[in-house]
């Protein structure tokens, strides 16, 4: 369980986030959804520790995160997954040593058994025989997969994914939202995933947390979504025909 | 090998031509019977052991070496490659930085050595093809009046401006902010920024060690 509480950022004398807190929880696909713009990004990357947080508190479990001095949160991210938006594959690194790295930097395992868990963890997200190409050689949707690999590779208990199906055709962005559900729950692990993709939403939300502004606007279930009477979040969110023609439906 | 092995031809074809250019230049602009042949070789081993092999080599591997480390660095972190790095618990900055930083103080002084020898060839080269003077008196004059500081002189200068070439364009890259446009720019004010370093601490070190 990761909790969000009262956490403001700040750039540039302005707020980007503004008090948000949310509690995410352990084996379910999270959502955290909102405008390009509204501080989804800079929350997860909050969450992950890439930006510091001006106030508030971000905890793993009962562990304050955003305390912990660099060794400590070393140690925390022993657990942590993370697949970015363009999957920020290492260029110079084959798709095997890109998804060795996390356990060159964690374990004490040797070559053999890191192979073997790389091969595990591309056979899971469904990539074969593609070891020793480069991410230069290998299709969008194929990187995405491989961003998926590299982040189980510890088997992680969080994994927060951004944007996981930006950039993708609308089959295979499925396929990529059932593979983080999958095994999400396969883990039992405590996913967020930052989407603007109503599908996404629909398909695995879970729990869903709608930023705007900066600010937490609307929090509930996918089941939740077609029934609030929160103005911002359904123009957000029902802001296509299809999309409005299926909430009169409902 | 980028950084350093990469930088070898380079370094081979300007010092070749700069030899022979500043033996060229010398001998046209002293015809004078008192004045000696042979300085014209002293005046090329100087010139190229004070100045051109650590300055203008330095100069030219700012614009070459230098945009390289700021738009590899750069390209890495407007991908997010910084952030995956940082995720895994890695020291982003050391990591990235601090073997280029060493690759190069402990490469660019063996460009130095071969920029002034590959220099001095070109000067002699130029001599037996023109023939603007005695090839003998060429020989003399470099071996001439010879100072061996000179050459401590030149590898901390080389040392020296390794340094800012490696910091100062891995700043730009590791601190760009935005996308590739974002990375180009960065890559000319590193190039831009450290050629300005190193001409000014070009005066500073020739005041202290010549002084």
């Amino acid at each position: 369980m990761i909790q969000v509480r009262n956490v403001s950022k700040v750039f540039n004398s302005v707020y980007v986030l503004k008090n948000i807190s949310v509690t995410f929880e352990q084996g379910q696909t999270n959502l955290i959804i909102g405008q390009s713009g509204s501080g989804k990004t800079v929350l997860l990357k909050a969450i992950v520790g890439l930006h510091d947080v001006d106030e508030g508190e971000i905890l793993y479990e009962d562990v304050v995160f955003n305390k912990l001095n660099f060794k400590e949160k070393k140690t925390l991210r022993r657990q942590i997954g993370m697949m970015f938006q363009a999957g920020a594959l290492f260029d110079s690194s084959t798709v095997e040593e890109n998804i060795i790295y996390p356990m060159d930097m964690f374990t004490n395992m040797s070559l053999d058994e890191k192979i073997e868990r790389a091969n595990f963890c591309l056979k899971r997200v469904n990539i074969e025989n593609a070891n020793h190409l480069y991410p230069s050689e290998i299709s969008g949707g194929m990187k995405k997969r491989v961003a998926i690999a590299r982040a189980i590779a510890l088997n992680p208990k969080y994994l927060f994914c951004d944007e996981p199906n930006s950039g993708l055709d609308p089959k295979t962005a499925i396929v990529i939202d059932y593979l983080i559900k999958e095994i999400t729950e396969e883990y039992n692990m405590t996913t967020i995933v930052n989407t603007h993709d109503m599908n996404s939403v629909m398909e695995i939300g879970a729990k869903v947390v709608f930023i705007h502004e900066g600010e937490k606007c609307w929090e509930g279930t996918k089941k939740e979504v077609l029934h609030t009477d929160n103005k911002i979040f359904n123009d957000f969110v029902f802001a296509n025909n299809l999309a409005k023609q299926v909430k009169n439906i409902h | 090998m980028n950084l350093g092995v990469g930088s070898i031809w380079i370094v081979i074809i300007i010092s070749s031509f700069m030899g022979a250019v500043i033996t060229l230049q010398t001998a046209y602009n002293t015809e004078n019977p008192i004045f000696p042949k042979y300085l014209i070789g002293l005046g090329c081993r100087d010139s190229m052991l004070l100045e051109f092999s650590s300055t203008v080599v330095a100069l030219i591997l700012a614009g070459k070496v230098g945009s390289n480390i700021t738009s590899e660095i750069g390209s890495m972190r407007i991908s997010e490659q910084i952030d995956a790095l940082e995720i895994m618990g890695v020291n982003s900055a050391s990591y990235l930085i601090l073997p280029k930083i060493i690759a190069t103080v402990l490469f660019n002084p063996l460009l130095t050595i071969i920029s002034v020898v590959v220099g001095l060839l070109g000067g002699w080269i130029i001599v037996i093809i023109t023939g603007v003077i005695p090839a003998g008196d060429y020989i003399f004059g470099i071996q001439y009046a010879f100072i061996p500081f000179y050459v401590t002189y030149a590898l901390i200068k080389t040392v020296v401006f390794a340094f800012i070439i490696t910091s100062v364009s891995a700043y730009h890259g590791y601190y760009v902010d935005g996308g590739a446009l974002e990375v180009g720019k960065s890559s000319t004010r590193a190039v831009v920024y450290s050629s300005i370093a190193i001409l000014f601490f070009n005066v500073i070190l020739t005041q202290l060690l010549l002084s």
